[in-house]
């Protein structure tokens, strides 16, 4: 599969590091249909390729939205690219969210950290059709105030009236009002239909095994909670065999898995 | 270049790793599910195919024509000769470039070259290399990428124009190019560079007469007889004439045999070629109780042994290299300064390098226990909940060519408690 | 009085606490009220009280001489600040600031403590309450010390 070549349209700095970039298609071809909790391979020429989020609304075809945080080499680059610079992408990869399949649940967005951006397709499904669900709680842990993601979009989301949102912080200055504390600990608090509910975590891997653990500890059963799995990537499809979690591939059975097949993987070391 | 979502999957549901007992089943025919998989590839028959034509004998002079019958039909013919102390595969231009009256003598750690007292054309085991090198190329160019007027342009090499044959694969080997099949051509996303160079090869396959000494298809079940997934089948029958059973397995094959000196195989012949086998299958360097290795491992993730090994392992990767289903590739990027053109080329990795799962921050599995684990875990355990079948054909190689010996079916005793006098017992 | 042990059985931490001994207990409390920004008591105080947030929010803070006040944990409704008054020698280890209007019930912690030596079924019950939100604190402790956010992991 080769990249495919796609145009910056627009280019948002979230925090120091973290961008957003629109893109759009340098061929006249429309941009490829995805679902919530894919991702791309996004080429920087010369440079290299890494696996990036799609961060964007899934219902909206005119534009693709990528999330990404500079680590290394290849997503510094991705971060400094500016409008009218091209790259290669390749995908959409991997398995989603089961978003479409949650009608007449209540449904709990457990976001930690940059895992926002790839949930985020998925809160616009489920604002964009509120109807079709129970209660929609959306919770948000991140570092400090500062490194909130989304911060706009957060509080206009706060602002509706028909879903919960809360978010805290790991510590904060005196100026914070909000809650300070991990994520997890906004869990036992919830008031859901456990056994019609279903769970989406992302965010760093610690973060999701307690998550997970404390949404089970509430009622729900691990096979209504889903994770996102983070592994090295080169392939994206499944061939190189480096993105390997025991016998899952995470670039084609994955990202998106399900809590009950990874749990006890993910409490074991080096796997 | 893909347009349109790629195929959206449900993340697949896995078995319980604790209680084991979901794994799929894996059907000892292993092209049964092949068939079913859409590829491309040419489908075999199971077993010599009697409307395919009965066996048939050839001497020396047959051999030698049908060598140069492939040579003719321009197939870059590819088979076992001498060379470096070893016997590697390498291009075939005539009978003389095979290893003739050459043995192997193989055990942990440990390969060397003997003569024989015979002449025989295929009296060894496996080398150091596999068939894998040729469809599965070591290194490859995926594409160039130039920027011009739009932005960026990509384009890509066009496939081989040379097609493939390859002269005396082992049954062991032959499971193994089905192995692989079934990695870059059964699977949602289909490798056209495998693809390319496996469609049109021509599989010329030999039975072995002789156990090597690392050798264990008898406990994988995959030899030492060649059931299916070849062209043509040799055995080697020293017993009076050197002559050669050739047993039929396709069209192409009973055309080939067509064209080439041979008569009909006779109740001698075919009695040899039995015993021959049946010599093979009773001398098999190593064992391995195959049946529920996957759940053995699985539920010991966590056993003492995998630190034990960890202290002889030295990363190394030769386990990988030799090894004929290991797949693993890694990219790189390079630039032409002169030019200004990028180019990103595939090449061979391994599992056991320190950056193969490496993550922002650090490496997944960082110690050298955690990477022979997962070596020895995904060929022998995770391999049938991602591809339906074992990874490990019995071939040996990662045992004699660990600088170290250590040896794969011993790592399986040691974890199931058992004593090597058990395991022999078994099979 | 009645009004109080009403109160308390309502709080979370408290629920299902038998009435003789919400009684006892009831016997220590007290309704307090704390504006936005107050203090509920500073650090090296001695811990005489524990609050059970009714309403509003406490923010757990300790100073530190460069980057001033940092905010590490905070208490809402249901929930209770105060847990040193169970160890001695009973000295807080940081403040304890209202970041907006907090009603709570103060619990006198020496007035718990001597009924709870007088009366160990109830010093029992107390503890069986308090034990696992020290438990808790302590997870969610280490997983804010793992700093899980910072790129390394």
């Amino acid at each position: 599969m080769l990249p495919r070549p796609v145009r910056v349209r627009k280019r948002t700095r979230d925090l120091p590091g973290t961008v957003t970039l629109e893109l759009e298609p340098t061929d006249g071809m429309p941009l490829p249909s995805y679902a919530p909790g894919q991702f791309t391979m996004l080429y920087v020429f010369g440079v290299g390729e890494i696996p990036v989020s799609i961060s964007g609304d899934a219902s909206d075809g005119s534009r693709l939205v990528q999330t990404i945080r500079s680590v290394g080499a290849v997503s510094e680059a991705v971060t400094k690219l500016l409008p009218n610079d091209v790259l290669g992408l390749r995908g959409p990869f991997g398995t989603a969210w089961p978003t479409s399949e949650l009608a007449g649940q209540d449904v709990v967005v457990v976001a930690g950290g940059l895992g926002l951006a790839p949930l985020r397709p998925s809160i616009y499904h489920l604002l964009a059709n509120r109807e079709q669900f129970g209660k929609v709680v959306l919770l948000y842990g991140t570092r400090s105030p500062d490194e909130i993601l989304y911060r706009r979009q957060l509080e206009t989301w706060r602002k509706r009236l028909d879903i919960q949102l809360e978010v805290t912080v790991d510590h904060a200055g005196a100026d914070w009002r909000g809650h300070v504390g991990v994520v997890t600990k906004l869990i036992p608090r919830l008031s859901i239909d456990v056994q019609h509910a279903t769970a989406l975590v992302c965010g760093p891997e610690i973060m999701m095994r307690f998550g997970a653990a404390a949404l089970c500890d509430l009622g729900l059963p691990e096979q209504s909670v889903w994770l996102s799995l983070e592994r090295n990537m080169k392939c994206a499809v499944g061939l190189c065999g480096h993105c390997q979690f025991a016998g899952l591939f995470a670039c084609k059975d994955g990202a998106v898995v399900r809590y009950d097949q990874v749990r006890r993987l993910l409490a074991m070391t080096e796997i | 270049m893909a347009i349109g979502c790629s195929h959206i999957r449900r993340p697949r549901a896995l078995s319980q790793i604790k209680d084991g007992s979901g794994f799929r089943g894996h059907s000892r025919d292993m092209y049964e599910d092949t068939k079913s998989a859409g590829s491309a590839r040419r489908e075999p028959e199971p077993g010599p195919d009697p409307r395919h034509g009965s066996p048939a004998v050839i001497g020396l002079d047959g051999l030698a024509a049908l060598i140069a019958a492939l040579r003719a039909q321009n197939f870059r013919l590819l088979g076992p000769t001498r060379r470096d102390d070893a016997i590697v595969y390498d291009d075939i231009g005539s009978i003389d470039d095979l290893p003739a009256g050459w043995t192997d003598e193989q055990d942990g750690g440990h390969y060397r070259l003997r003569r024989r007292d015979d002449e025989a054309l295929f009296g060894y085991a496996v080398g150091p290399h596999a068939w894998k090198r040729f469809l599965h190329p070591p290194l490859l160019t995926l594409f160039r990428a130039e920027r011009d007027a739009g932005g960026m342009r990509v384009t890509t090499d066009p496939p081989p124009p040379e097609r493939l044959a390859f002269l005396a694969v082992r049954s062991c080997e032959l499971h193994a190019i089905a192995i692989q099949d079934r990695v870059f051509l059964g699977g949602p996303h289909v490798d056209p560079h495998y693809q390319a160079r496996r469609d049109s090869a021509f599989i010329v396959a030999v039975n072995c007469g002789q156990a090597g000494g690392t050798c264990f298809c008898v406990s994988m079940d995959t030899g030492p007889r060649a059931r299916s997934g070849y062209d043509l089948a040799l055995t080697e029958l020293l017993d009076g004439e050197h002559r050669f059973l050739l047993e039929i397995g396709s069209e192409r094959g009973a055309a080939l045999l067509a064209e080439i000196p041979h008569r009909d195989a006779t109740p001698t012949d075919l009695a040899q070629s039995d015993a021959a086998a049946a010599h093979a299958a009773a001398n098999m360097g190593r064992a391995m109780q195959a049946d529920g290795v996957r759940d053995l491992l699985l539920n010991n993730l966590q056993h003492k042994r995998w630190d034990e090994v960890a202290a002889r392992c030295l990363s190394c990767g030769n386990c990988t290299q030799v090894c004929p289903t290991c797949f693993c590739t890694s990219v790189s990027d390079h630039n032409d300064l002169a030019t200004g053109a990028a180019e990103r080329t595939r090449r061979w990795d391994s599992c056991f390098t320190m950056d193969f799962s490496y993550i922002h921050g650090g490496s997944v599995r960082a110690s050298p226990k955690s990477r022979y684990r997962q070596w020895m875990t995904h060929k022998l355990a995770n391999w049938f909940d991602q591809f339906g079948t074992s990874g490990c054909v019995g071939c040996g190689r990662c045992i004699t060519w660990c600088p170290v010996g250590i040896d794969i079916t011993e790592e399986v005793r040691a974890i199931s408690g058992d004593t090597p006098e058990d395991a022999h017992a078994r099979t | 009085m009645q009004g109080l042990e009403r109160i308390l059985g309502e709080h979370r931490l408290f629920a299902g606490l038998g009435q003789q001994f919400l009684e006892l207990a009831a016997g220590c409390a007290k309704n307090v009220r704390f504006d936005p920004d107050e203090y509920l008591f500073h650090a090296d105080d001695p811990a005489d009280w524990i609050y059970l947030v009714r309403h509003g929010r406490v923010a757990l803070e300790v100073t530190t001489p460069h980057q001033g006040a940092i905010r590490f944990e905070t208490v809402g409704e249901g929930e209770v600040v105060g847990l040193t008054w169970l160890l001695p020698p009973y000295r807080w280890g940081y403040d304890a600031r209202a970041t907006e209007l907090t009603r709570a019930l103060a619990l006198d912690a020496r007035c718990l403590r001597d009924k709870c030596e007088a009366d160990h079924d109830l010093g029992y019950e107390i503890l069986k309450r308090f034990l696992p939100v020290l438990v808790q604190r302590l997870r969610a402790t280490r997983l804010q010390m793992l700093d899980v956010y910072s790129p390394g992991r």
